[in-house]
């Protein structure tokens, strides 16, 4: 009984510390967007909330609340407020999964510095992701609205073609780890075993594809401004914008936390071991690891979304069918054969 | 889908460009260059515009040191004004100029700042002056009177120098 407690009370901590790092991560992710395009464009960006601006998410989000929330005549009503929350249930479920250090022991008992160690981590979050897609096919039918109609079948034509190169670049990494458990496929990534150096392939079409599901520039299709007016969520406001706006954010969080599970060794800091620090400051460092790489990759994202103009909408699916999938068919083959030599 | 739109470029990229990644790459460290330059952004309450003389801001009348307007409201400036902004009304007066404008009026509101009234002026005397800054907050404020355009000719001499230099 006392066991079982403790245990749910780590679980409530560990849910606590996730979603409000979640919602953090994505209000200053924001402002990031907001700064990184400004520093490209030779701008200075937001400085006027707060010291350099650090308060603009804050008085963004208490502008959205403010705002009057307009559900149009022709809407789906119950379709219509479902979609966000849709959106919003799995850009934070998915984190669940995600491993962020290696275990610890508090008081004689072993925690996973993750949510949950579910052993079908990865097909969790592909089916997760998934779902995601549902959010944006609503709200762009629901909506009544040629626009947003339009947006939700682009982004489930996307989906469609670029889950398919995922799933295989996945698979390549499952070979290694011969695990579905995060856990362990980090873990099989130790020293510089990483994914992205074993099969930089499979890395390349992964980081394509994950750019695709989150809807970044240059794969933004649903949502591209000057021929769909925003699409899918042309005809929401307020707090329901919000939710789609923080979900894309979130989903873009889960995103980097994904490739860096999957092929830049999670939380593994190479040869942290053989540095001799004592295991607290070791497995501090395996955390800031972590978290360093999901910056930069977090960075990479925007920067990427700064750089490049975006896909017609036939050369999205040219490069989805025509190349992305061949690639990571190929990729398939070459971890095979990668992992029958260091056998 | 493919078949019947004709590919075009084929022939102008090379291998290089067609697989995409180098070209990506260059696109992104030209990006990450920019980062690092400064920006040309002027933060504006605290830092403000300095135009050059050529700047056609808000229309005013030209002061003379003794205190008493150029203008002998001869009306050619409200004729000519494409937006009908301006309104004169003559008075006579007993100095060597003998009319000058006893109500003068543009209203803000519909001056465009195209400089007609000051191409017009046979006396240099209504000027666009280097002023951006035009507030107000109902439609009678928009209405400028002479209080407000009377403008004392110290201030102005750059934009006159600039009309004798370039204008006609």
């Amino acid at each position: 009984m006392n066991d079982f407690l403790f245990y749910i009370i780590v679980a409530l901590v560990k849910i606590v510390i996730i979603a409000n790092m979640i919602l953090i991560t994505v209000s200053y992710l924001v402002y990031f967007e907001r700064k990184i395009s400004a520093w490209t464009q030779n701008r200075v960006g937001p400085n006027r909330v707060g010291y350099l601006g650090l308060l603009q998410p804050f008085a963004d989000v208490l502008k959205l609340l403010l705002k009057e929330d307009i559900v149009p005549k022709v809407a789906n009503k119950f379709i219509h407020s479902m979609a966000p929350f849709i959106a919003l249930f799995v850009a934070f479920t998915t984190y669940a999964v995600i491993p962020f250090g290696p275990s610890i022991t508090l008081w004689g008992k072993e925690i996973p510095l993750m949510m949950a160690d579910v052993n079908i981590g990865i097909l969790y979050v592909l089916a997760l992701t998934s779902i995601g897609v549902y959010a944006i096919t609503f709200a762009g039918w629901s909506s009544g609205s040629k626009y947003s109609l339009l947006g939700g079948i682009r982004s489930s034509a996307q989906m469609i073609s670029y889950e398919i190169s995922m799933g295989f670049s996945i698979a390549g990494v499952l070979i290694f780890s011969q695990s579905l458990r995060p856990m362990e496929i980090v873990i099989a990534q130790h020293g510089w075993m990483w994914n992205a150096v074993l099969q930089p392939v499979g890395f390349l079409t992964f980081v394509v594809a994950a750019f695709a599901e989150t809807n970044r520039l240059p794969f933004d299709l649903p949502e591209a401004e000057p021929e769909l007016v925003g699409g899918y969520h042309t005809e929401y406001s307020s707090m329901k914008f919000a939710a789609f706006f923080l979900a894309e954010y979130a989903n873009m969080i889960i995103g980097s936390a994904m490739i860096v599970t999957l092929y830049l060794g999670g939380w593994q800091f190479p040869y942290v071991e053989t540095f001799g620090f004592s295991p607290a400051v070791t497995i501090g460092l395996q955390v800031g690891a972590f978290f360093v790489k999901m910056g930069a990759l977090l960075f990479f994202f925007i920067w990427v979304r700064w750089s490049i103009p975006r896909f017609r909408y036939d050369q999205l699916m040219n490069i989805g069918w025509k190349v992305m999938f061949p690639l990571s068919l190929l990729n398939l083959i070459w971890a095979a054969i990668l992992a029958m030599i260091m056998k | 889908m493919s078949g019947t739109v004709p590919k075009k470029r084929l022939k102008d990229l090379s291998f290089w460009q067609k697989i995409y990644v180098p070209e990506i790459i260059k696109g992104l460290s030209q990006t990450l260059k920019q980062m690092f330059q400064p920006s040309f952004t002027m933060e504006y309450p605290e830092v403000k515009f300095d135009p050059p003389a050529s700047y056609r801001g808000r229309p005013v009348l030209v002061q003379e040191e003794n205190g008493i307007e150029r203008c002998v409201a001869c009306g050619l400036c409200s004729r000519v004004c494409p937006a009908l902004a301006i309104e004169v009304q003559a008075g006579e007066t007993e100095r060597e100029k003998e009319r000058y404008p006893e109500k003068f009026e543009i209203n803000m509101l519909r001056c465009i700042f195209c400089g007609l009234c000051e191409e017009v002026c046979p006396e240099e005397a209504i000027v666009m002056s280097k002023d951006y800054e035009i507030v107000f907050t109902n439609r009678a404020d928009a209405l400028y009177g002479k209080d407000k355009l009377l403008t004392p000719i110290a201030k102005l001499q750059d934009r006159i120098n600039f009309l004798r230099q370039y204008k006609g």
